[in-house]
């Protein structure tokens, strides 16, 4: 199927991109690597009468460090996370996400801001904001803001971003030599969507758990934090038993929703099963 | 293409000129903002090596070049390609940069009908350009964005991982 018609509109500033969405009210849509925009496109799913093109703003693109954080641009491509060295040092989390995320030519147009925005439940990227304590910058008509990931996702595909409000950069706290990361899926064929993932980062004083932020993607509506599970291993070395305690936690942490395909107890065992998995690699060190 | 105009809202019909370097030559063709960069390359420029399956993003056969990246053409819009380098299967074939490859697919098989072969031996390049001495894993990793649905991949894989051991000891053509 082919897309409605459409104007197309290039921006060489977030300005020009945020004004030329004002003019246009609801019926414009920004694109950066338009690999879930095409599709929908091409399905009719969504039909606006402007594209507003914002792979061309420079003031989107780069990352670099700022204070204590890793600023990176909404316009980083799915394959510089794996290629860019900083993201590698300071959010390693990412860094190893990134293999999972699609395929490697769809990682190549792909943007880690529109990933962020698009907010999809199945995705890496959003999950991974969450785990990292990351903050969103959002630019609008009305100025910029930085908004906590944990404020950020708000339902099926529902963020705080506002129509018309461009994500301009992503924050991520940098990776301290006292922390450690842990990242996994389970799909039925790799480059799939999960059928259940988690990202994790830990905090240690030595073998104990000071902190701890776990968050799932592919069980709910949004990216979720199992706090429950969290507060089960806080102050743990991570026992067996404290292990099969934060197991037992994601059931009051998680909703899976009914699927023919994949039912609710199921999602909720592989979850559990992934979750033991990862704590006992992050154990020993992972 | 700069500089936003009211009017952009009122004509979405309207064409617009693009221009390309396409497989070393620069072209330049008038396409409606939704036509895709698979429908310029076939329909404008009658390049109709790079083939549209599934033009969802999931089936590969559509894979170009684009400013030396494998991407989908049909997951682009030709406008957005505007100043942009391409180069499609014919442009590989052309210049001998995959001639190995092609060989290698042909002696062993690893084509029945032809269909995925271009989106295949794009990706394949790619591959091998990163990648020296890839696994099977890995090339198995980087084709699973393909569909092929006649020959099972077994043989796909024998020949990319035949041409990077022939590379690695200066037998290709690179
Ligand atoms: C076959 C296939 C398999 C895939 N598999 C996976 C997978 O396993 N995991 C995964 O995570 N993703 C997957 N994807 C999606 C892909 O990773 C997309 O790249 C990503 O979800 C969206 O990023 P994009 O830059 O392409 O955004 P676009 O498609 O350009 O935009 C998506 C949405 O976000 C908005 N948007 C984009 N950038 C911004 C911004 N900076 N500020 C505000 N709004 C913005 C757009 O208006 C649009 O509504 C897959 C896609 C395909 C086609
Ligand atoms: S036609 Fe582009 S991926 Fe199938
Ligand atoms: S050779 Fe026929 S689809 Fe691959």
């Amino acid at each position: 199927m082919k897309a409605r018609a459409f104007s197309y509109f290039r921006a060489a500033t977030i300005d020009q991109a945020l004004d030329a969405h004002a003019r246009a009210g609801d019926d414009a849509r920004f694109i950066a690597g338009g690999q879930s925009l095409v599709p929908a496109l091409s399905l009719r799913l969504q039909a606006p009468r402007l594209l507003i093109d914002i792979t061309h703003i420079d003031e989107l693109r780069g990352v670099r460090r700022d204070g204590g954080y890793l600023r990176i641009g909404a316009l980083t491509r799915h394959c510089e996370m794996l290629s860019e060295p900083l993201i590698a040092e300071f959010a390693p989390l990412l860094h190893a996400a990134a293999p999972f995320v699609a395929h490697p030519a769809i990682r190549n147009r792909g943007t880690f801001g529109g990933s962020v925005a698009l907010a999809d439940p199945a995705s890496e990227f959003p999950a991974m904001t969450l785990a990292l304590d990351a903050e969103i910058e959002i630019a609008g008509p009305s100025g910029s803001c930085r908004v906590k990931a944990d404020d950020f996702f708000l339902d099926l595909f529902e963020t705080a971003l506002q129509p018309g409000e461009l994500i301009t950069a992503v924050y991520v706290p940098l990776f301290k030599a006292d922390q450690r990361f842990a990242f996994d899926e389970l799909a039925r064929r790799r480059g799939d969507y999960a059928l259940v993932g988690c990202g994790m980062l830990a905090t240690f004083t030595g073998e104990r758990v000071d902190d701890i932020r776990i968050s799932f993607f592919s069980v709910g509506n949004t990216p979720t934090r199992v706090k429950g599970a969290e507060a089960t291993l806080i102050g743990s070395s991570l026992e067996a038993e404290r292990i099969a305690a934060a197991q037992a936690a994601l059931e009051g942490d998680l909703a899976p929703p009914d699927s023919d395909e994949v039912p609710p107890a199921m999602r909720l065992h592989l979850a559990r099963v992934l979750l033991g998995r990862m704590l006992g690699r992050l154990g020993e060190g992972a | 293409m700069s500089g936003f105009d009211q009017t952009l809202l009122d004509d979405a019909d309207e064409t617009v000129r693009v221009q390309l370097t396409v497989n070393g030559r620069r072209v330049a063709c008038e396409v409606a903002p939704r036509e895709t960069l698979v429908d310029c390359l076939r329909n404008e420029l009658e390049l109709t090596g790079t083939h549209a399956g599934c033009e969802m993003g999931a089936c590969g056969a559509c894979l170009v070049q684009l400013d030396g990246r494998a991407v989908h053409s049909c997951l682009m819009f030709a406008v957005q390609a505007d100043g942009a380098t391409i180069n499609t299967i014919e442009g590989l074939s052309e210049t001998g940069v995959i001639a190995d490859l092609q060989a290698e697919f042909h002696r062993r098989n690893a084509l029945q009908c032809g269909f995925c072969t271009p989106g295949m031996l794009v990706n394949a390049h790619e591959l091998l350009s990163q990648v020296a001495q890839p696994s099977r894993e890995e090339i198995r990793d980087a084709l699973s964005g393909n569909y092929c649905r006649c020959t099972g991949y077994e043989a796909i894989v024998d020949a990319i991982e035949a041409v990077a051991q022939a590379r690695d000891q200066g037998g290709g053509t690179k």
